[in-house]
């Protein structure tokens, strides 16, 4: 099985330099990406299927190819590096153990939408992470892949490592522009979408790490080979991991269209002894339950889609049947509203309102009224409704308990948590 | 004229030359200065531990940024500290991979162990606690970071361990 995106990788070994990934065939997509013309290479990702990995799916050149025809004026290209979903770890180890597969990966992007400035806004705890990035972008620039006239061409592409200082809103593509801007980083209404209008009111595009890795493979080695690299005709590779109590949580690369099953007993090793799937979050903490007899669905957004979730991340967190999902969902909560930027009444009031009521079901002391105003709360913080998607995203988890563990929330205002707690 | 009060609002202090050395070098990637902002106060913090008032309009002039903005900028990022800090931050992750692993219980190890709540500090200076959300570690849950490492498959005896290392580097 062919696994571009983590084939240089090995624990425990400091990951290649510039001469080690080059040698192992790295930057070839560069001069590949300055013999084509920008827009035939955006025709190009957009055809090899390549959709975004930072939880949208959105298929990535079809959202390059939004960008206005260049005026003269600087274009950005931002990596999105602000990696805080909950369950979510992918795109560290991309970056701790390969960082030129992302500073090649953005390069080719970066040429594809004539970007003149290119910017990783990367999380500010990910302290390894923003080493050996320092380093490759120091070791690309030495070796001329970056700066002024790249491989002798016209184009040049100078790369910022912005580190942040905390807050999973900062991770929303236009709050992290805000952010980068030197502002609070709430949300910015769309439209304009940051193709049009972003960084400094000039087109952008933010752009997953994991996404961005998946361009040095498509631009070498062609959309054939790529579409060839997943299950049944689906094209690619993604990393998909598992955290919670199996025996082996991690990620891994894998074909897109592995499923549940496999990923959950073959990779995770399955559940540790002494206990049983409940239900799964199957891309982050922002996903609806999905239950054990959707395991062997295949990691598809349409196929998780159709079953009533999102596949978001594909890092999947396993709920056991020893955790109060109750529990769970408070914890949850309460994660969203303490990042709730604080712009919309919803989000800010309704969030911290939910959690409330939770922690009194936690505690013996809700009601069957409290887990009433929770169910019409998921609909008020739905889609729509909101300026961004985050609290959207935190009701998920919390409507798709209430429906598939009403009988343990009721339980809860009749006895209150029965679950030992951890 | 006796009568006038002096004030005791806050005032800028002088930055230091390793500070303005690095924000200078800051300010080549972004093409205004409030852009800067949030990376002067990391500067800022890493010098002095935490951002105080004085730093902060220090920093505000210096970028001639308005205060209140770059007030409003070091409030929303959790990661900057407007308060002092002890030599050494533990950053404790609550959110959902840890809790489900047990994290609740190895927090009530770390109250007992130093005596301080989440926002305290212990009296001899040498470590503060602070929640924070998901670190990005899921797969080695429970997890905390000390400073800029990261500590992981938490236990009781390893924290104590971490706890007594830090102790002795003091």
């Amino acid at each position: 099985m062919q696994k571009p995106l983590t084939k240089n990788i090995e624990k425990g070994r400091a990951p290649f330099n510039f001469q080690q990934y080059s040698a192992a065939g790295g930057y070839l997509s560069v001069a590949k990406a300055l013999a084509m013309e920008p827009k035939a290479l955006v025709t190009f990702v957009k055809d090899s299927g390549l959709g975004g990995r930072g939880g949208a799916g959105f298929n990535t050149g079809l959202k390059w190819s939004f960008t206005p025809e260049p005026d003269g004026g600087p274009r950005y290209l931002v990596v999105n590096a602000d990696e805080m979903e909950p369950g979510t770890f992918k795109d560290r180890l991309l970056m701790e153990h390969d960082p030129h597969l992302l500073i090649e990966g953005m390069i080719t992007s970066a040429y594809a939408i004539q970007a003149s400035m290119a910017y990783i806004f990367l999380r500010g705890e990910y302290k390894l992470a923003e080493k050996n990035l320092q380093t490759a972008i120091a070791e690309a620039y030495v070796a001329g892949v970056l700066g002024k006239n790249i491989h002798g061409s016209n184009y040049s592409l100078d790369i910022c490592l912005h580190t942040s200082a905390g807050r999973y809103i900062c991770g929303e593509e236009t709050a992290l522009i805000n952010a980068l801007e030197g502002k609070r980083a709430n949300p910015r209404a769309k439209p304009p979408f940051p193709q049009v209008s972003g960084l400094w009111g000039r087109p952008t595009l933010v752009n997953n790490v994991e996404t961005i890795c998946n361009i040095p493979g498509i631009v070498t080695h062609g959309i054939e080979w790529y579409k060839a690299l997943g299950l049944n005709g689906q094209p690619g590779t993604r990393i998909c991991g598992v955290s919670g109590r199996v025996k082996n949580p991690g990620c891994w690369e894998m074909p897109v269209g592995t499923t549940f099953r496999t990923l959950l007993e073959d990779y995770a090793g399955g559940m540790q002894d002494g206990y049983q799937l409940k239900a799964f979050l199957p891309g982050g903490g922002s996903t609806d339950f999905l239950l054990p007899e959707h395991l062997d669905l295949p990691m598809l957004p349409s196929d998780v889609a159709k079953a009533g979730s999102r596949l978001g991340t594909s890092l999947i967190m396993v709920l056991d049947d020893k955790t109060c999902p109750v529990g769970c969902i408070h914890n949850l909560i309460k994660f969203f509203a303490h990042e709730s930027c604080g712009w919309c009444t919803p989000c800010r009031d309704g969030l911290p309102w939910a959690e409330h009521m939770l922690e009194k079901l936690e505690a013996g002391t809700g009601s069957l009224k409290d887990i009433e105003i929770l169910q019409e709360m998921t609909v008020y913080m739905g889609p729509g409704n909101t300026f961004c998607a985050l609290a959207p995203g935190a009701a998920e988890p919390l409507q798709s308990g209430l429906k598939y563990f009403m009988d343990e929330f009721v339980s809860h205002v009749n006895h209150g948590c029965g679950y030992k707690k951890h | 004229m006796s009568n006038l009060i002096a004030s005791t609002a806050p005032r800028a202090r002088q930055l230091t030359h390793e500070e303005i050395h690095e924000i200078e070098h800051e300010k080549t990637h972004y093409p205004y200065p409030q852009a800067v902002g949030l990376e002067a106060l990391k500067i800022v913090q890493k010098y002095q531990g935490w951002v105080s008032d004085e730093s902060l309009l220090a920093v505000a002039a210096y970028l001639q940024i308005p205060p209140d903005d770059l007030e409003g900028v070091a409030t929303f990022f959790n990661l900057i500290y407007r308060r002092p800090v002890g030599k050494n931050v533990i950053l404790f992750c609550d959110s959902v991979a840890c809790w489900m692993l047990g994290c609740d219980s190895l927090k009530a190890h770390i109250t007992k162990t130093l005596g301080i709540e989440y926002g305290q500090t212990t009296t001899d200076n040498l470590f503060t606690l602070i929640p924070v959300p998901c670190l990005g570690d899921c797969d080695k849950a429970p997890t905390m970071m000390v400073g800029n490492e990261s500590y992981r498959n938490l236990t009781p005896t390893s924290i104590d361990q971490i706890i007594a290392d830090h102790k002795a580097k003091a």
